[in-house]
C-alpha cells in the first residue's frame, strides 16, 4: 500500500533522512521508534508531502506521491496526524472537527461523522463550543485524533499520539488505534512509548538518525536485546 | 527562533519601561486633559454644529479606513507581512472606478422623455455599480499578481525580505500608475444623485450642517461590506480555509486545505475591499492621481495595528477610531487642522512603542512571529 525507497531529505546543511526505505500493507499497524531527532517525523512529513524529498520516493497504492502538494495527498485518503497537538486553538472543538472534514462536501455526513467521534470520545461532546486552544493537553490529542478521523482515512501516519498523556489515557489511546485499524485504517505509528507500540504494531522499524537500523515482527523485535536495551528500558 | 529573541525584546521593553512609560503617561494624559479643558470649558471654540461636522467627516473617513485596514490586516494574518503596497491596489482600484464613471458620464442616452442625457444620469444606480465592479475587480487583480510576483517567491526568506519587496512592489505600482495616467489630478465624475458636497441638511444651533450623500453612501457600503467579510470568515469554506492558514499553515494543508490558493484568495479579498475603498474615496474626496493611495495606505495600515494587527473587528475598530481621532483631534487639541495627519503617525509611533498588540490585540504567539 505505502512503499518509502531511499528517502533522503534535508534541512538546508542537515542530512535527516538518509536513504530510508520500508512498506507498509494494506491492514497493518507499522510502528516506528527511534530516539529524539531520528528523524520519525521528518519521515512523516515527507510522506505527507509538507516536506520535499531531496531523492528517493514515496509511493502509496501504485502511484507515486512524493512531489505532490500535501493537500493531493490528504485527498487520497492519507491523513498525518502531527506531533504535538496541532489542534486550532482559536477554533471551536466543533469547527476542528470541521476542519478535519474540509474535503467532505456533504453536511449530512459531515454530521454524522461529528456525532461518532462524540461516541467515541464523549469529553469532547462536552468541549463542543470550547476553543480548542483551552482543552486540556489530553483534550487536544484526542481532538487531533478525532479530527484526523473524520474523513475516514485509509491509511492514517500517527505522530507519537501518546505523548505527554497520563497512564489511562495512553491505554485508551491504544485502544483506539486498535479500534480504527480493525474498521480497515491501515496505521503508520510513530512513538517513543516502545513498548506499546509493539505490543499493537504487526511489524516494526527501527530509525536512527536518519537510517533504518532493524526491522522485523513487532513480536520479535520485542525480544530482540538490541532493541531491549535501547528502546524497552531494559 | 527569531520569534523568541523578538518576544524577549519585546519583553524587555515592556519590563524596563515600565517607570518611564508610567511618567510619560501621566504628563502625557495630563497634558491632554489640561488642553480639552482649554477648548471645551474655557474657550469653548466651536459649536455643536462644528462638532457635528467635523463627526460625520471622522465616520465617513473612518469607514473607508476601516476598509483598508483590513486588507493589512487579513493579509498579515495569513503572510506575518506588512503588505505595503495595499494603498496602491486600493488607488488603482480607485482609477478603474473613475475610468467607468467618466465613460457612463461621456455616453449619451434617451433618458426619461426622450430627452438626451448621460448614461451615468439616466441609470446612476447601475453606473456606481459598475464603477465599484471595475474598481473591486481590478484592484482584486492587482493584489492577486501582486503576491504572486512579488511575495510568492520569498515566502520562506527571513522575514524583513518580503517587507522590502512590499515596499519595492509600492514604488513599482505608483510609478507604474503615473507613467500609465499621467501626473495630473482627476476629477471624479459622480452621477448627479451623488454630487459631492450635497446631502441632507440638519439645522443645528441655526446653522445648517449637511449630511453628505456621498459620506452615509461611503458609511453605508463600507458597513454592508464588513458584515458580508465576516459572514465569510466565519461561515463559509473559503473563511473556514483562511482562519486555519492565518493560525497554522502546515496543519491547514494537511486537513486538505491548498494554502497557496487560499493566501491568494485572501490577497483577492483584500483587494475587492481596498478597491471600493478606493472608488468610495473617489466618489467622496473628488481627487485622483498616482500618489492617492500613500496617505490612505500609510493611516489604514496604522489603524490596523492601532486594533491588533490580524484582528479583523479590530482592524474595523481602529479603522473608525482613528477616523474619528484624526476628525475630532485638532478641533478638540485645538491645533491646526493641516495637522490632521501628524495625528495618525503620533498614534502609529505610541502604539508600536507601549502596545504593539494593538486595542483588541492578544500576545502573539510563538507561531506567529
Ligand atoms: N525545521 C527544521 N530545521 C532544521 N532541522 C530540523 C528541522 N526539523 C527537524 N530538524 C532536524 O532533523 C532531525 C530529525 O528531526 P525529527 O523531528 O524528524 O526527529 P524525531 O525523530 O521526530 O524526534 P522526536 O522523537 O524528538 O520527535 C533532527 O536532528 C532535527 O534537529
Ligand atoms: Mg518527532
Amino acid at each position: 500500500m505505502l512503499n518509502v525507497s531511499n528517502l533522503h531529505v534535508h534541512y538546508g546543511a542537515i542530512h535527516a533522512l538518509k536513504g530510508v526505505s520500508f512498506n507498509l500493507e494494506e491492514g497493518e499497524i507499522v510502528a516506528l521508534i527511534g530516539s529524539n531527532g531520528a528523524g520519525k517525523s521528518t519521515l512523516l512529513k515527507t510522506i505527507s508531502g509538507l516536506l520535499e524529498a531531496t531523492e528517493g520516493e514515496v509511493s502509496y497504492q501504485d502511484e507515486i506521491i512524493s512531489g505532490q502538494p500535501a493537500q493531493d495527498i490528504v485527498s487520497k485518503g492519507v491523513i498525518h496526524i502531527p506531533e504535538g497537538r496541532k489542534i486550532f486553538p482559536k477554533m471551536t472543538v466543533v469547527e476542528n472537527l470541521e476542519m478535519g472534514a474540509f474535503l467532505l462536501r456533504d453536511r449530512r455526513l459531515v454530521a454524522e461523522r461529528m456525532e461518532a467521534m462524540f461516541e467515541r470520545f464523549p469529553v469532547l461532546r462536552d468541549r463542543k463550543k470550547q476553543l480548542g486552544g483551552t482543552l486540556s493537553g489530553g483534550e487536544q490529542q484526542m481532538l487531533t485524533m478525532a479530527r484526523g478521523l473524520m474523513t475516514n482515512p485509509k491509511l492514517m501516519l500517527l505522530d507519537e499520539p501518546s505523548m505527554g498523556l497520563a497512564p489511562v489515557l495512553v491505554e485508551k489511546v491504544f485502544d483506539i488505534i486498535e479500534e480504527i485499524n480493525e474498521q480497515g485504517t491501515s496505521i503508520l505509528l510513530v512513538e517513543q512509548n516502545a513498548q506499546m507500540a509493539l505490543s499493537i504494531a504487526d511489524r516494526a522499524y527501527v530509525l536512527e538518525t536518519g537510517r533504518i537500523t532493524l526491522s522485523g515482527d513487532a513480536l520479535d523485535l520485542m525480544e530482540n536485546p538490541l532493541v531491549i536495551e535501547a528502546y524497552l528500558g531494559g | 527562533m527569531i520569534a523568541t529573541k523578538k518576544e524577549n525584546f519585546l519583553l524587555k521593553l515592556r519590563g524596563s519601561g515600565t517607570i518611564i512609560r508610567y511618567i510619560l503617561g501621566i504628563l502625557a494624559g495630563g497634558y491632554l486633559l489640561w488642553r480639552l479643558y482649554r477648548v471645551f470649558i474655557v474657550q469653548s471654540a466651536f459649536g455643536l454644529e462644528t462638532w457635528t461636522r467635523l463627526l460625520i467627516a471622522g465616520l465617513v473617513i473612518g469607514s473607508v479606513y476601516a476598509l483598508i485596514a483590513i486588507g493589512y490586516t487579513l493579509v498579515y494574518g495569513v503572510l506575518f507581512m506588512i503588505n505595503f503596497a495595499h494603498g496602491e491596489v486600493m488607488m488603482l482600484g480607485s482609477f478603474a472606478g473613475f475610468f467607468v464613471l467618466e465613460a457612463t458620464r461621456a455616453m449619451e442616452v434617451n433618458g426619461p422623455g426622450g430627452v438626451a442625457t448621460s448614461f451615468s444620469n439616466a441609470y446612476p444606480g447601475l453606473a456606481i455599480l459598475l464603477a465599484f465592479v471595475a474598481g473591486m475587480s481590478f484592484s482584486a487583480l492587482v493584489g492577486f499578481y501582486l503576491e504572486k510576483i512579488a511575495y510568492r517567491p520569498l515566502r520562506k526568506a527571513p522575514r524583513l525580505i518580503p517587507l522590502i519587496s512590499a515596499i519595492g512592489a509600492s514604488f513599482a505600482l505608483q510609478n507604474a500608475a503615473l507613467l500609465l495616467f499621467s501626473p495630473q489630478t482627476r476629477t471624479y465624475q459622480n452621477p448627479d444623485i451623488l454630487t459631492r458636497g450635497q446631502g441632507w441638511r440638519l439645522m443645528i444651533n441655526d446653522s445648517a450642517v449637511i449630511l453628505p450623500y456621498t459620506g452615509v453612501f461611503t458609511m453605508v457600503l463600507s458597513i454592508i461590506l464588513m458584515v458580508g467579510l465576516i459572514l465569510l470568515v466565519k461561515r463559509t469554506r473559503l473563511g473556514k480555509s483562511m482562519r486555519a492558514v492565518a493560525m497554522d499553515k502546515d496543519t491547514a494543508a494537511l486537513m486538505g486545505i491548498d494554502v497557496n490558493k487560499t493566501i491568494s484568495n485572501t490577497f483577492i479579498i483584500s483587494g475587492i475591499l481596498a478597491g471600493s475603498a478606493g472608488v468610495m474615496w473617489g466618489l467622496h474626496n473628488g481627487l485622483l492621481h498616482y500618489f492617492v493611495g500613500f496617505l490612505p495606505g500609510i493611516k489604514a495600515f496604522t489603524a490596523a495595528v492601532l486594533g491588533g494587527i490580524g484582528n479583523i473587528p479590530g482592524a474595523m475598530l481602529g479603522g473608525m477610531v482613528l477616523g474619528l481621532l484624526e476628525a475630532l483631534g485638532p478641533a478638540a487639541l485645538d491645533i491646526s487642522f493641516q495637522l490632521k495627519d501628524v495625528i495618525a503617525f503620533v498614534i502609529m509611533i505610541v502604539i508600536l512603542i507601549f502596545k504593539p498588540s494593538g486595542l483588541l490585540g492578544e500576545v502573539l504567539s510563538e507561531e506567529k512571529v
